[in-house]
Order: C-alpha cells, then sequence, then structure tokens
C-alpha cells in the first residue's frame, strides 16, 4: 500500500481508459463508504484485471473507503468509483457501512457514537 | 486541520473536474481544456469495528462546489475554517451550507502572527446567524480541533433534537 508510482503507465494513461471510457458506475457509491474484499475477490480479483487487483489487494484484510482506495491506488476518485461498482456487483468487494438513517433514533444514535468516540481521542 | 486528528496521514484524492461543475473557472474559455483536476484532503478516524470518522478538507472557493455537493451527502456536519486574514472568502461557503439546511459551524483559525478580531464583530462582519456556533480554532493543534469536531457533532445533535420536536414529518439529509 502506498507505493505512489507503483504503476509504470502513470500519466500516460487517460483517467478513463482503465474504464473502457465507461464513466457511470453500476451503482452509486459514496465517498465514505467502506469497502472490504470478499474471500472470492482474495481468490478471483488477479483475473479482473491490474487496476481491479490492486484495488483487491489494498481492502484485503481492512476495510477502505472510497477515498482512500482512489488515494493509494492514484486513480482519480471517478475512476475508482467505476471499478469499485463493478467489483462490487461481481462480489470480489462486500460493501459495508450503509447511508445515513432518516430514522431519529438511529441517527441520533450514530451522533452519540462519533460524539463519544471524538471525546475519547 | 484534518492532519491534526487524523489516524493516518492525511490522503490526497483527486476527482476531475468537468465543464458542468465548474464555477468561475469556466474551462470552456480554455481551448482544448474540458477538465480540471482538483485534490481534496481526508483523514480516518477508527471509533469502533462498525464505525469510522471520515474528515474531508476541500478548499473554499466557489468553483469546488462540486465536491461539497459530493462530500454533504453523507456528512453528519461542516465546519467552516476562516481564515483572519481573508475572511471574506468565507462567504460563499457559509451561503452554501445555510442554504443547504447542513449543521455547520465557524471556526476562526487563529494562529501567531494572525490578526485577531472579536468573535463578535466577526459575527457581524460576516452576517453569521446566532443558531450557528463560532469558535476559536487552532487548525495545528489536536485538542483545538477536537474540540471543534466535538462542537459540530453537538451542534448537529442539537439542529436534529430541534428539527424532531417541530414535529416534522420530512426526513433529514
Amino acid at each position: 500500500m502506498g507505493q505512489p508510482h507503483e504503476d509504470p503507465r502513470g500519466a500516460l494513461v487517460r483517467p478513463y481508459a482503465v474504464t473502457r471510457g465507461r464513466t457511470e458506475p453500476l451503482r452509486d457509491i459514496a465517498i465514505e463508504a467502506v469497502l472490504l474484499t470478499t474471500p472470492t475477490g482474495v481468490q478471483e480479483s488477479r483475473f479482473a484485471g491490474h487496476d481491479k487487483q490492486r484495488i483487491a489487494a489494498v481492502c484485503d484484510g481492512r476495510p477502505q473507503s472510497l477515498a482512500e482506495i482512489a488515494a493509494y491506488t492514484r486513480l482519480p476518485l471517478g475512476v475508482a468509483r467505476v471499478l469499485v461498482a463493478d467489483m462490487v456487483a461481481d462480489g470480489l468487494l462486500a460493501l459495508h457501512g450503509a447511508a445515513l438513517s432518516d430514522v431519529y433514533e438511529e441517527r441520533m444514535e450514530l451522533l452519540e457514537r462519533v460524539l463519544s468516540g471524538l471525546r475519547r481521542l | 486541520m484534518v492532519g491534526a486528528v487524523s489516524e493516518i496521514e492525511p490522503l490526497t484524492t483527486e476527482a476531475v473536474m468537468t465543464a458542468a461543475g465548474v464555477g468561475i473557472d469556466d474551462p470552456s474559455k480554455v481551448p482544448g481544456k474540458g477538465t480540471t483536476t482538483v485534490a481534496m484532503d481526508f483523514g480516518r478516524i477508527t471509533m469502533a469495528e462498525d464505525l469510522i470518522l471520515y474528515l474531508f478538507g476541500t478548499p473554499g472557493q466557489t468553483r469546488f462546489w462540486f465536491m461539497w455537493d459530493e462530500l454533504i451527502r453523507g456528512a453528519l456536519g461542516a465546519a467552516v475554517l476562516v481564515d483572519t486574514r481573508r475572511i471574506t472568502d468565507a462567504f460563499a461557503p457559509l451561503d452554501y451550507f445555510e442554504n443547504r439546511g447542513m449543521p455547520y459551524l465557524v471556526a476562526l483559525n487563529c494562529f501567531d502572527g494572525a490578526p485577531r478580531y472579536d468573535l463578535d464583530e466577526v459575527r457581524e462582519a460576516l452576517a453569521i446567524p446566532q443558531h450557528v456556533p463560532l469558535v476559536l480554532c487552532d487548525a495545528r493543534q489536536r485538542d483545538s480541533v477536537k474540540h471543534v469536531l466535538i462542537t459540530v457533532v453537538e451542534h448537529s445533535m442539537m439542529m436534529l433534537r430541534a428539527e424532531h420536536n417541530r414535529g416534522e414529518a420530512a426526513p433529514v439529509g
């Protein structure tokens, strides 16, 4: 993780070339949504192409947000989102962390938990 | 600010700004330049196995609004960090959060050498509504940033409770 220039293609590749030109993800993935590589992803991501393999490595055994995946792989956010959405659809990544609840009690409980977490810092 | 409390070295994500997301920096006036890349810093605080707090920092200029639109979707709240040397830069972000009903506060960044202002003067100069907290902060200091974040969450809770008590059936966010 964190090898900045491990991809020798570097900036020579136009951002959306790695998604074969697709700019719309299969499903919306929030920037803070957390992803974890599934056992299938550990086994099979190497057949999914270089970039997806790197993403699977980043999220193997430690949950990472879409933002972190983009940062560690040096992919632009929109490109990472398309690839991650593909990988969720293919069962290579598991999506954790649902969107914010609209239910008052659940939302309040989440805020309480965040507040105690911050106080413990 | 993010770096002062994050458990990881702040990371940078790049987003490609297309013409649709552009404010005053209109790329259509630059021949052959349809997109610009902007960077956004963020950090992380793992609170529990099932709870991670992400902190995103973006610049305040209006041309970055497309990033803010992305960020406020799942956000608990926002802090507008005001540089006392460029106080009027805060107008745009303040309008943005006010208009979208996102709980936010204003943190006046006070560090050595920066001009000092009276909080009431700043509130008046920026027309900050009375219900919006205004706090002093040193964005480099962990305890100070921690205090700002705690105040953001407390404010979010207060706003949520007030909305709930008004009996509004409309979902939040």
